[in-house]
């Protein structure tokens, strides 16, 4: 059974398209073939985060709209055997998407993909409403911010009323996903910690990203950051993956990380 | 029998009503949009007391409430409602032409319904953004209460999570409801129409269980 997961969050910039670039080249890499549809139409991100957008020809709205098929406009993530990118038009705006159309598409995927990651836009407007609405679970990512976390609040609302699942009388299952996450700054009293994250969403927790330059480095080179294997942020990510495929494994990078004598003498 | 909310008019001092209206309308503006409501005019209902009813009515139109009929008027008062096309309902005890000029001593409060629903019972989180409200009865909330939503209730209000966003117990006037909570963050708590913000809670109770009543017209905040 194909799953449909939603990466969204409410509050910009948190790092949705990251997440979705990430979990769908993860679950890509564990033998899944994926997924990921883009569904900020106008400001597209994540054919440039994936290494596609020197290949794009078709987007999601010119399939919705009949212009070309879905096997034209899905593009191969190069270096990553079961991976797709399905790009947003840049040119039109988000009136363009219906709902009739994005079930058409998603049904269609259903038919020979394993999993449909849908990477939504800032916001809890049409755009946002289309890229959760016939998702099975969701991902929230969140930083460890209030305003991120009010606005998360506010998602986790919506999932559980406008959603067609929430429609029909079943759940979308909600995970957490903490990004950004610096355990010094929360020792030091300046951030919020994963403990209050989690009680004040009070929702499972899928996984805790830590700062990286990683992420810059791989979103600039248009290479998911999962694929750089030794960085924080990858493996951090592939815990994830992990979680969510239904492996209960400790998280890592909350503590703050003993310095070593070396580490202390030259800073870090 | 339909409960409809009773708004008894004490003064003729219209600017004053108008004030006092949109204040209580802020707290919950979607409660009151669309609310039939009755004018009692019993206070007013003296010779002496001019009370403009189609400029009221109005006024009340203006915050999104339906006045939909007066009760208790002197026949000046009456005539008037008719004319602007508001029904005259019977007195609620069977009629009288005059009245005396002694207030009762039980004073009604703005309407409470004659039964109590069944309270209304909430098992999942309630978030920012979403809006709960027991018509008729208590609420009860068996999870946490987060910043930006809002519950209310004609009765009273539990939670037994951690209560941010706001409360308002009491909304139809039962000045006997009360807001009970494990912690208390709120960012708004109200009984009957009277309210305090987070910030004018007693720094001691913040975020621990506490109950919050009215006494005497004195919004209470005490330990649990």
């Amino acid at each position: 059974m194909t799953k449909v997961v939603v990466v969204t969050s409410g509050k910009g910039g948190v790092g949705k398209t990251t997440t979705s670039a990430a979990i769908g080249a993860g679950l890509a890499l564990r033998g899944y073939k994926t997924a990921v549809l883009d569904f900020d139409i106008g400001l597209r991100n994540l054919d440039l985060v994936m290494g596609c957008e020197r290949r794009v020809v078709y987007d999601f709205v010119n399939v919705i709209q009949g212009d070309a098929k879905l096997h034209q406009a899905l593009i191969r993530v190069k270096n990553a055997e079961n991976l797709y990118v399905l790009p947003a038009s840049q040119t039109r705006d988000k009136d363009a998407l219906t709902t009739e159309g994005v079930e058409k598409v998603i049904d269609e995927l259903k038919e020979t993909f394993d999993f449909i990651v849908c990477d939504s836009p800032a916001g809890i407007e049409r755009g946002a409403h289309h890229a959760m609405y016939f998702a099975d679970e969701a991902i929230v990512v969140t930083n460890p911010e209030v305003s991120s976390v009010r606005d998360s609040d506010r998602m986790l609302g919506l999932l559980a009323s406008k959603s067609r699942r929430a429609e029909q009388g079943e759940k979308v299952k909600e995970h957490l996903l903490l990004t950004r996450y610096s355990p010094k700054r929360v020792s030091q009293g300046e951030m919020l910690s994963v403990d209050d994250v989690s009680e004040l969403l009070d929702i499972s927790l899928l996984g805790v990203i830590p700062e990286s330059q990683a992420v810059l480095y791989a979103s600039n080179r248009g290479v998911p950051v999962v694929m750089d294997e030794k960085s924080d942020a990858a493996q951090a990510y592939m815990d994830a993956v992990q979680r969510f495929l239904g492996d209960d494994i400790p998280h890592r990078f909350i503590e703050q990380q003993k310095k070593g004598l070396f580490g202390r003498l030259f800073g870090s | 029998m339909i409960p409809i909310t009773v708004l008894n008019i004490l003064s003729g001092d219209l600017e004053r009503f108008a004030k006092q209206l949109a204040r209580k309308v802020r707290q919950a503006p979607g409660l009151f949009q669309g609310m039939p409501v009755v004018l009692d005019m019993q206070s007013v209902s003296a010779p002496e007391h001019e009370i403009d009813i189609p400029r009221l009515a109005l006024l009340l139109g203006d915050q999104g409430l339906v006045p939909i009929g007066v009760r208790h008027g002197n026949r000046a008062q009456r005539q008037m409602a008719q004319d602007f096309g508001l029904a005259v309902l019977p007195d609620s005890d069977g009629g009288r032409e005059s009245r005396s000029a002694q207030p009762s001593s039980e004073a009604a409060p703005a309407g409470t319904p004659a039964k109590r629903a069944a309270a209304k019972l909430i098992l999942q989180p309630v978030r920012s953004g979403q809006q709960i409200y027991a018509e008729g009865g208590d609420l009860i909330v068996l999870a946490s209460v987060s910043p930006g939503a809002e519950i209310l209730a004609d009765g009273h209000i539990h939670v037994y999570g951690s209560l941010h966003g706001r409360a308002l117990a009491g909304v139809q006037g039962d000045e006997s409801a009360r807001i009970f909570c494990r912690k208390l963050y709120a960012e708004l708590v109200s009984v009957a129409g009277i309210y305090r913000v987070y910030e004018d809670v007693d720094a001691d109770l913040r975020g621990t269980a506490a109950q919050v009543f009215l006494r005497e017209q004195q919004l209470i905040t005490e330990s649990l």
